[in-house]
């Protein structure tokens, strides 16, 4: 009973989203198979042979674990060309372009981002031979507990 | 039965009126989700290595530099921020790890002192906090730095700011509970200087514990305030034993 | 002060594929954040990472303000020559950083 109490009164006071409410007003949803079509000119991709490891709940968002994998040869004749980040509702939808090739070998690419808010993320791989392939996946993120802001 | 309670108070009486300590003592690690948990840990990834590697440049920069005097860090920093803060003879008064290298940068290279939270002071106290990476937190609150022990425990437990809570409310009676999403902590400083995520940045402990005075909507005191080295000091006995594990990642 | 690091085995077979892991030191200002002052704190990110071996690229990402501070990327390459493996850096002011790990090929 008390403790229930005081979370709530230091929560209230304490925590605060990631993005105080005016300035998730302005990060919009965008479509995100629109965002996708502007990558792949208008070509479906498939969903097949491509994996998004982000968490399902992020700790903060100003860094979120990310990796993306795609299942190539990795050859001249066949290889990812390249791989897509792109966000549903960060302020900037495109998150990085990573340029992949035969001498990678491998085309797995792991990073950190940041999510304004939860959202979807969609990576989209530029294939070799022209296709695309696709995967997508939503994060939550947890709200900060302090607003520190001037320490 | 009577015998353990009267052994239980004279361990306590060098402590007496503080708060008993958490059992058992866990680092602020523990409460990490696994991500930053990984984070930590990661000899590569971690970004407070950054710092590290910065401190381990500024080492041996400049014409007198700290090498001159101190050698090779690892051997002659090792297990010194362990210590810290202690009560400095030369100086007359207990310092923090930063203020001891402060004190050697004007004192003894003739330098103008770094700015708190300046990159060049947190990159060289993160490189002499990892050279005692893994050793056990031992400081002494005895003879010169009583004092300044009994004002870190008497702050730890008085109540300030608008939430009208203290300290021990939080690390001592609510660690393991979460403040909205935010799990709380001991409240042990085995970390600092660590790189906070909130801040995308490295960090002292002196900035987190301002993060706290904050998060009461209390008055922040400055950098340097006698009432953060006091607590600075209590928080180290407290967690007396916890291994150092600076740099540390946090939420 | 341009400061980063990168990582790769020390030993490989050619042709084998391995891992490099790159850290660097950048705030990766997004342009939305302002000083306690007021003033806004322009955009400024790593915006080009390019990392090369045996004469090829090997990894090259453009990257905006969704990239966390303090940039971390892990990516494969297959290793042809004994020899530095570099990755170069620049940001939105042009400042450019490069850091680069030795690998033997046999
Ligand atoms: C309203 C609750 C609350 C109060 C009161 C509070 N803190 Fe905190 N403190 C937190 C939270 C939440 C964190 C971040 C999560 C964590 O590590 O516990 C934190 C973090 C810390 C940490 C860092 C621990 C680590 O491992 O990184 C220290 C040290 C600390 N507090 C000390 C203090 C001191 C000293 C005071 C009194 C001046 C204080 N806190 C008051 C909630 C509180
Ligand atoms: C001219 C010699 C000299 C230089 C240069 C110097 N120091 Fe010192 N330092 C000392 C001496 C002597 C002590 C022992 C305390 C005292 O008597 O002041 C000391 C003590 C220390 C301690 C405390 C060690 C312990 O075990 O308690 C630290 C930490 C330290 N120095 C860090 C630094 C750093 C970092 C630099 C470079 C920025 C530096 N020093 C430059 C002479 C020097």
């Amino acid at each position: 009973m008390r403790r229930r109490r005081f979370l709530r009164a230091a929560g209230a006071v304490l925590a605060a989203p990631a993005l105080p409410a005016a300035a998730q007003a302005f990060l919009p949803r965008r479509d995100l198979a629109a965002l996708v079509a502007s990558v792949t000119g208008g070509a479906t991709p498939s969903r097949e042979g491509i994996a998004l490891e982000v968490p399902a709940l992020a700790e903060n968002g100003n860094s979120v674990a990310f990796r993306v994998r795609v299942e190539s040869p990795m050859t001249e004749a066949d290889h990812v060309r390249a791989i897509h980040v792109l966000s549903e509702r960060n302020p900037r939808e495109r998150v990085a372009l990573f340029h992949l090739g035969p001498a990678s070998g491998r085309a797995e690419v792991t990073t950190r981002i940041r999510l304004a808010v939860g959202q979807r993320i969609a990576v989209v791989a530029a294939l070799s031979g022209g296709r695309f392939r696709l995967a997508e996946a939503a994060v939550e993120v947890t709200a900060a507990a302090c607003i520190d802001e001037g320490t | 039965m009577r015998a353990l309670a009267a052994l239980a108070l004279c361990a306590c009486a060098a402590a007496a009126a503080a708060p008993p300590r958490p059992e058992p003592p866990l680092p602020g690690t523990h409460f990490l989700g696994s991500d930053l948990k990984a984070l930590q840990a990661d000899d590569f990834a971690n970004p407070g290595l950054l710092w590290v590697a910065r401190g381990e440049a500024l080492w041996s920069e400049g014409a007198k530099p700290c090498a001159a005097c101190h050698g090779e860090a690892a051997r002659s920093m090792r297990g010194a921020a362990a210590r810290y803060p202690r009560f400095d003879a030369g100086l007359g008064r207990v310092v923090n790890l930063e203020g001891r290298i402060d004190a050697c940068r004007t004192g003894r290279q003739g330098l103008p002192a770094f700015a708190p939270e300046s990159p060049e002071r947190l990159a060289l106290a993160a490189f002499v906090a990892r050279q005692s990476r893994g050793m056990p937190l031992a400081v002494s609150v005895d003879g010169p730095a009583r004092p300044v022990f009994e004002r870190g425990r008497d702050l730890y437990r008085t109540r300030i700011g608008q939430l009208n809570l203290a300290c021990t409310h939080c690390h001592d009676e609510r660690w393991g509970k979460t403040l909205l999403a935010e799990p709380i902590s001991q409240g042990h400083p085995t970390a600092w200087p660590a790189y906070r995520v909130e801040w995308q940045t490295l960090g002292s402990l002196q900035r987190r514990l301002r993060a706290c005075f904050f998060g009461v909507r209390a008055a922040m005191p400055d950098y340097g305030d006698g009432d953060l080295l006091a607590l600075e000091l209590y928080l180290a006995w407290r967690g007396e034993g916890l291994a150092l594990e600076s740099p540390g990642v946090r939420r | 002060m341009a400061l980063g690091r990168i990582q790769v085995p020390a030993r490989a077979r050619r042709g084998e594929v391995v891992e490099a892991r790159v850290l660097i030191r950048h705030a990766m200002e997004t342009g939305f954040r302002r000083e306690a002052d007021g003033r806004a704190v322009p955009m400024n990110v790593v915006n080009t990472v390019t990392c090369r071996h045996a004469g090829r690229e090997v990894f090259r990402a453009e990257l905006g303000s969704g990239i966390s501070a303090n940039p971390y990327f892990a990516f494969w390459f297959r290793a042809e020559e004994s020899g530095e493996v570099t990755v170069e850096w620049v940001d939105d002011a042009g400042e450019r950083g490069v850091a680069s790990a030795r690998i033997e090929v046999s």
